[in-house]
């Protein structure tokens, strides 16, 4: 019971949601890159790769994020290498994030509507050109609600890495309750700010699915 | 630099771990079927007629929605506890478990009401058919038919995600791995274990789900539309 709420407490908890966005940042580039990777190879000519991804993708989906942030934290000590909550948190995340927006960016290329594969293959377009030219550009824009709206997911997963001991919006919390002991406020404060963090993407992403069309919803992640 | 696992000494806990697992079932048993009712209900809700009822149904799954499970299970945990209620871990884990999944089926029901076409209803008001017979027969049955896939993924999700509830001590599958790992020193190998396990609980629920879904919905099965 060390005293009340006061401003150094509320910058530390600013402090936390700062990492927050911070460690999204990391989740959303690093996922972004290896679930790029892998909804390429989830839609790829060789079976092996189609095979191999699928079972990535499977084993991640399979696994809670939680179990997945303790196997990074204690997978790299059991190498033997000492790396920090932050790189540990962001390799796990990375893992995990990209399991997700693999699969909705796989739905959304194989969306595209089948003759404009067929067009452009009729055109003589190499698979790469393809790719490039005629699918990506447009699965792009089917892509865009989707992955706003798992940016959110994102968000709220962050929370998690509180429990490797990063000291995000979460943790930092928890230190305040520490030294306060008024639970309930603190973590009604740490609720409102994820809140303002999400909810705006929330909102965002809605108003792009409607622009998008209606018909593509059911793509989002359940 | 070399890794040495040892997984004999972490296996030999395997009546924890099994332990643990079943928590694990259980924790989503109960949260899936009171959150399937209840987010059925946000949903019904969110159509209502009433601004109110309404209002409150959709701040129920935007606020549920954009705050992370981890501070919902803190925010019942602290505030039953502030209330004077004092709940067992399994209770509390139940209660905030019920009331996340509760906003998404909201959400995912919502878009199945959404799908049922007008006509139906109306060809249904035009048979004389009962207001309750209208929704039961007409709207939700067939809405839930609708979005089976959606609505069974989320409770999968829901059984990963019960993992959180480690942190607030209900001696589920992550928590007796947190146990085991302190006391082995064995971190690696025991959650290796664990992950393992929870994707065998979530394929024995994606194929529980499958299994009920053709006893449930026999049309499907007939016109062979894969679930």
């Amino acid at each position: 019971m060390g005293g009340h709420l006061n401003i150094n407490h509320l910058m530390f908890l600013g402090q936390g949601a700062l990492w927050t966005i911070g460690l999204s940042v990391i989740a959303l580039i690093g996922g972004g890159i290896v679930g790029f990777v892998i909804a390429l190879a989830r839609i790829s000519p060789l079976k092996s790769v189609r095979i191999a991804s699928a079972v990535y993708v499977q084993l991640i989906q399979g696994t809670p994020l939680l179990v997945i942030l303790f196997l990074g934290y204690f997978g790299f000590a059991a190498i033997g290498l000492k790396v920090s909550p932050l790189a540990a948190a962001g390799a796990s995340l990375t893992l995990y994030v990209a399991a997700y927006l693999g699969e909705i960016w796989r739905g959304c290329i194989e969306s595209v509507p089948k003759p404009q594969w067929e067009a452009a293959e009729g055109l003589a377009l190499s698979r790469t050109q393809r790719m490039m030219k005629v699918i990506l550009p447009q699965a792009i824009r089917i892509a865009t609600p989707p992955t706003v709206g798992f940016m959110v997911q994102i968000i709220k997963n962050t929370s998690l890495a509180s429990v490797v001991g990063f000291v995000e919006l979460m943790r930092s919390g928890q230190i305040v309750n520490n030294s306060l002991f008024e639970p309930f406020a603190i973590y009604a404060i740490i609720a409102v700010t994820y809140f303002a963090m999400c909810y705006p993407l929330s909102l965002f992403s809605q108003r792009l699915e409607k622009r998008v069309g209606r018909g593509r919803s059911n793509l989002a992640p359940a | 630099m070399s890794i040495q696992l040892d997984f004999p000494a972490v296996l030999e806990r395997w009546p924890s771990f099994l332990a643990g697992a079943a928590l694990t079932l259980e924790l989503a048993f109960f949260a899936t079927v009171l959150g399937a009712l209840i987010g059925t209900l946000a949903a019904v809700g969110r159509g209502s007629r009433s601004a109110a009822i309404a209002g409150a149904c959709k701040v129920y799954v935007e606020a549920i929605r954009n705050t992370p499970l981890l501070v919902q299970i803190f925010l019942v945990y602290f505030g039953l506890a502030s209330l004077g209620l004092k709940l067992s871990a399994f209770t509390v884990a139940v209660a905030a478990l019920t009331i996340n999944v509760g906003a998404y089926t909201a959400e995912i029901m919502r878009a199945g009401f959404e799908a049922i076409p007008r006509g139906q209803i109306e060809a249904a008001e035009g048979l004389a058919l009962s207001r309750l017979q209208i929704y039961w027969h007409i709207i939700l049955l067939p809405a839930i038919e609708k979005v089976y896939p959606a609505l069974t993924s989320q409770f999968v999700l829901l059984m990963l995600a019960s993992s959180v509830c480690s942190q607030i001590s209900a001696e589920e599958l992550t928590a007796v791995a947190n146990y085991i790992q302190s006391d082995t020193y064995r971190a690696f190998e025991t959650y290796i274990i664990v992950a393992v396990l929870y994707i065998i609980l979530s394929l024995v629920m994606r194929a529980g789900f499958w299994g009920l879904g053709l006893v449930l919905f026999p049309r499907r099965r007939r016109l062979g539309t894969p679930l």
